[in-house]
């Protein structure tokens, strides 16, 4: 490697483990050493398997979300993907000082293999600790919601043509949970914008970008009303698309993106915002590509932490009884092996599944077809096994 | 009206006994009793059209920015044809300017005249976060609490779904626009979203007998309670009390990202909508574009004592400015809505009915509905169909 690339490459690294830098020219020799020395003892596990099986840790999760997990790992057997999967549950126990935390052996189990699947999980009322979600969010801090949005050739919506990511940053914003009631019936929400999240998503938005061959990237921001908060946001884009100048860099403020997204979806590529407008963005495009049970989604970590999941809820109506779809796990795995570099297997699923569905045979009941789960999975299994 | 009156005659009969224990009952009960019941504004037709002079109506014009001078133009242009009893005061607001002072006299002169017509007025980033948006501004200070937006499915344009007819009621004043912002730390800045029981007391009694006048049937609030508890869970909170209070109409919550699902998938479903401010602006883009785009729909800002009327998307349109390809059917219909509030019904439907007729049935139209025709076209088909109903004729 060149020698600038080399320095900027162990600059990245050293941002990622926490150091901060002032000035970005001068890295002594003795910090340039201390890092190589690191880096030699760390061998971090590389992206691109090329051998030998990975490990994923999957969570199935309640309601129907043990059904669709083993209609995943069916469906990965069927294609001999090198994935092994290492089953955890994650209800919240309670540690000592009182704490809420995810059980530790799932914990250990997701640090060492930093890649997880993850169904639905219920959200207790009034059990007394915080949402699942919440939990895993913190605990491995996940700061990026990634949504690709594209369209499924045999499921008919209003909105053909979608193909579109948005990227979402899931630890602050107006999502902070800081509330307070300052007189009788006055209520005041304070939305948390800091320079370090919007840097570390903005980023994080760029090398995606770059990763997955996007052509550009639109931040999606509110400042001629919230001139401070998203005007920090937006800074720090602009400060990313500096170091990124291959990938294109526009604004949009957020009701024009509404706008235009349900007049014409294919003019955005890839979208980063904060949490809330992440939030409601991200089920707008869901929605323009026939709703939740046909999204993946995945959520980024620090510490190269990944955690795919899907999105609907539990179903418990319909849970046992062999009728959920699995689509949503499914994509949501596939893009998990293209996280791990597995893009060969991740296109033969893929294409195994959309076959499936342009074919309308066997199809589950909120496609619109009237075939069970099992059914929906063996014909996928057969697919894949067809093309080997 | 009934209750107010009974109070008075009450501290009528005990007035003798003035000096006494009693006092005035009217002091006590009064100012609750005046303060909801002067609230009659409902679509405003209550309070009597002001400003009118010598059988004719002054209104405030505000130009703005991008394609708002152009459009109005057209406005002027269309009620000059018509012989419209209106005169329009132009106030300039120039949004390059630091200073307050161009908006306060387009302030004042909105509390003179009690109705305006306005563009969007562009705000500037690169001015300091002290220069807040002109727009928030105009309506804060003049307490202009309801944003009232009806998206319907015009049968002359072509969209993805057919059939849809929402009336969106926005809270206008409070909530993410509060525009209270504050760095405490370098690096973090915390931006304060405030709701307030009165503001969301109000904005629910307007959407419900928004609702009972125009016969609707159910109304949704939009919210994010399960994650905003307080703040949204006020919010639904006063509107579940007000729905009490109307029998006859269903009441339904939702929360705003399943809204936007749903609103992409079956927008039929809906019926009236009402939502505090930030969702408003979502909800309401994402309807205008379901509907056919910016320039279809027609937008009111209500309060107290004043109405303002612009396009319902509120846009600049600088990219379009001035190349005679915008589409003038929101803001004639907006002028519409002002006339209408002005108790000019008669003019109001000739003109709408005039640009309806352009849009539905001659079909021409702007390039945004992916038609060929300029502003001016347009305009003047809309003067001709005007020409062809016979002007109206005054009673002297």
């Amino acid at each position: 490697m060149a020698g600038k690339a080399w320095r900027s490459a162990i600059q990245n690294l050293l941002r990622q483990w926490g150091f901060s830098f002032n000035d970005m020219e001068k890295t002594k020799a003795q910090e340039l050493s201390q890092v190589v020395g690191v880096m030699m003892r760390e061998s971090p596990q590389p992206r691109t398997f090329i051998r030998g099986m990975q490990t994923v840790t999957l969570i199935p999760g309640d309601g129907i979300g043990p059904e669709i997990s083993s209609s995943v790992m069916k469906i990965f057997e069927a294609s001999k993907a090198p994935i092994q999967w290492e089953e955890r549950n994650v209800t919240a126990i309670q540690g000592p000082g009182g704490k809420w935390m995810i059980p530790p052996d799932a914990k250990e189990s997701m640090d060492r293999n930093k890649i997880g699947l993850k169904g639905p999980l219920k959200t207790p009322i009034a059990a007394g600790h915080p949402s699942m979600n919440l939990l895993l969010r913190k605990t491995f801090d996940l700061y990026a919601n990634v949504r690709p949005c594209v369209s499924i050739e045999g499921y008919k919506t209003p909105y053909t043509d979608v193909d579109l990511v948005t990227i979402r940053e899931n630890t602050e914003g107006e999502y902070s949970g800081i509330e307070h009631v300052i007189v009788d019936g006055v209520v005041q929400s304070i939305k948390l914008i800091t320079e370090q999240a919007s840097q570390r998503i903005a980023d994080y938005a760029f090398e995606y970008a770059r990763n997955n061959q996007r052509a550009s990237v639109t931040a999606v921001h509110k400042a001629n009303i919230m001139r401070m908060s998203d005007g920090l946001f937006l800074r720090k884009c602009r400060e990313a698309a500096e170091k990124h100048k291959d990938v294109k860099f526009t604004e949009m403020y957020l009701d024009t993106v509404c706008l235009n997204m349900v007049q014409d979806p294919t003019q955005f590529d890839v979208l980063v915002m904060p949490n809330l407008y992440g939030d409601i963005l991200s089920d707008l495009c869901a929605g323009l590509i026939g709703g939740l049970g046909v999204t993946p989604s995945g959520n980024i970590g620090a510490n190269g932490v990944a955690i795919f999941e899907s999105v609907h809820g539990t179903a418990p109506d319909i849970a046992g009884k062999d009728m959920a779809n699995p689509t949503a796990l499914l994509l949501s795995a596939v893009m998990m092996l293209r996280h791990m570099g597995l893009h060969g297997h991740a296109k033969k699923i893929e294409t195994a599944c959309f076959d499936t569905i342009r074919d309308k045979k066997v199809l589950t009941k909120d496609l619109g077809g009237n075939s069970k789960c099992s059914e929906f999975t063996n014909a996928i299994c057969q697919r894949v096994q067809d093309m080997e | 009206m009934a209750s107010h009156s009974a109070v008075l005659s009450m501290s009528r009969l005990l007035s003798p006994f003035r000096g006494g224990l009693l006092g005035n009952p009217t002091k006590v009960f009064g100012t609750t009793l005046t303060s909801h019941r002067n609230k009659t504004l409902l679509t405003g037709d209550n309070i009597p059209p002001p400003a009118k002079y010598g059988g004719r109506h002054t209104v405030t014009l505000i130009p703005g920015d991008g394609i708002g001078p152009e459009l109005l133009n057209h406005v002027r242009e269309v009620f000059r044809f018509s012989c419209v009893p209106v005169d329009f005061e132009v106030v300039h607001v120039n949004s390059a300017l630091e200073t307050d002072s161009d908006m306060d006299n387009a302030i004042t002169a909105i509390r003179r005249n009690g109705v305006a017509l306005k563009g969007n007025i562009e705000t500037k980033h690169t001015l300091p976060p002290s220069v807040k948006s002109r727009n928030n501004v105009l309506r804060t200070s003049l307490d202009l609490y309801a944003n009232v937006m009806h998206c319907q499915s015009l049968p002359g344009v072509q969209t993805r779904h057919k059939n849809i007819d929402i009336i969106i009621i926005r809270e206008n004043t409070e909530g993410e626009y509060s525009s209270l912002e504050h760095e405490s730390v370098s690096g973090v800045v915390e931006c304060l979203k405030i709701i307030t029981r009165n503001n969301s007391l109000r904005i629910a009694d307007y959407a419900f007998r928004l609702a009972r006048e125009k016969g609707r049937r159910r109304v949704t609030a939009v919210h994010k309670a399960n994650i905003m508890k307080l703040g949204d869970g006020l919010f639904l909170q006063c509107c579940r009390e007000v729905a009490s209070g109307y029998p006859e109409i269903t009441f339904d919550s939702m929360i705003v990202d399943n809204t936007t699902m749903q609103l992409v998938s079956k927008p039929q479903q809906f019926d009236v909508m009402v939502m505090p401010n930030l969702y408003g602006n979502v909800v309401s883009n994402v309807c205008a574009g379901l509907v056919g785009g910016p320039g279809l729909v027609p937008g009111a800002n209500y309060g107290q004592a004043y109405a303002v009327f612009e396009t319902a998307t509120r846009n600049t349109g600088k990219s379009i400015a001035d190349k005679n390809i915008a589409n003038p059917t929101a803001m004639l219909l907006a002028s519409c809505m002002m006339l209408d509030h002005l108790q000019l019904y008669d003019y109001a439907s000739l003109i709408r009915n005039a640009v309806l007729t352009t849009m539905n049935e001659t079909r021409l139209h702007t390039a945004d509905l992916g038609g060929q025709g300029t502003t001016s076209e347009v305009v003047q088909s809309i003067m001709r169909i005007i020409q062809s109903k016979g002007q109206l004729i005054s009673e002297f």
